[in-house]
């Protein structure tokens, strides 16, 4: 699946996305993020547990519950800031 | 009904004409225009003038968020045209960020409908604000005052 970063999470991650293959007791949002938090001490301080950020399961807003078996694109981002 | 996310300027005067050309039941028309606002922010001892900013968006979700969005005000309203055109990319002080424009029967819908649009863009659509001072680059975080003007009409749902 794709991961996409957005805002500064992407300049702390060090990359805007990236293709990954999660083992398959990552089911959900939550377990993803607890995942990826291994890849780089980047991507640790991005997605730390006191970081606001957001998430989206191919495109829709998505609560940390939402599971992600099938998702092509699971995307994280800070608090939205336009308008 | 039209959403567009782009890079370039528009021409409110042309949009808004494109916008009700043929349809004679709007009897109001409401619009918000967003400017980008020189601004000044306290960093430590000294403040940094705001030069510019950048909009990221995330492509694909934008458009579709601002399409529930829009979707959402036509369920609660009578409403007989809508246009949100928001742009991305450099912006300078002055500059033109985005446009709401709602036509209805009558200009109560009209109002209200602008506005809610307008609040809820801002904290249910992709966009994020990268700042330019003269001390360097800076994200904009989200504003507790806009998540309170989205959530007075979750309570005003009908």
């Amino acid at each position: 699946m794709k991961v996409r970063y957005f805002a500064w999470m992407k300049r702390t991650v060090g990359v805007a996305e990236e293709d990954v293959t999660p083992p398959a007791e990552v089911r959900t949002v939550g377990d993803l993020v607890v995942w990826l938090r291994g890849r780089s001490t980047g991507h640790a301080e991005a997605l730390s547990e006191g970081a606001a950020f957001g998430a989206a399961v191919d495109q829709r807003t998505a609560t940390f519950d939402v599971p992600i078996g099938g998702a092509r694109e699971v995307a994280f981002f800070p608090p939205f800031t336009g308008g | 009904m039209a959403v567009r996310v782009q890079e370039e300027d528009f021409d409110v005067g042309a949009e808004l004409a494109r916008l009700t050309a043929g349809n004679k039941r709007i009897g109001g028309l409401t619009v918000f225009v967003g400017l980008v606002r020189e601004m000044h922010v306290r960093e430590g001892l000294h403040r940094d003038r705001i030069d510019a900013l950048t909009l990221e968006h995330y492509p694909g979700m934008t458009e579709r968020a601002l399409e529930e969005i829009e979707a959402e005000a036509k369920r609660r309203w009578p409403l007989e045209a809508t246009l949100i055109v928001h742009r991305h990319g450099r912006l300078a002080a002055g500059d033109r960020i985005v446009l709401v424009a709602v036509g209805s029967p009558h200009r109560g819908a009209a109002f209200q409908a602008c506005e809610f649009l307008v609040d809820w863009l801002k904290t249910k659509a992709p966009f994020w604000k990268l700042e330019e001072t003269p001390g360097g680059e800076k994200w904009v975080g989200a504003h507790d005052g806009d998540d309170a003007a989205a959530a007075r009409w979750e309570q005003e749902r009908r």
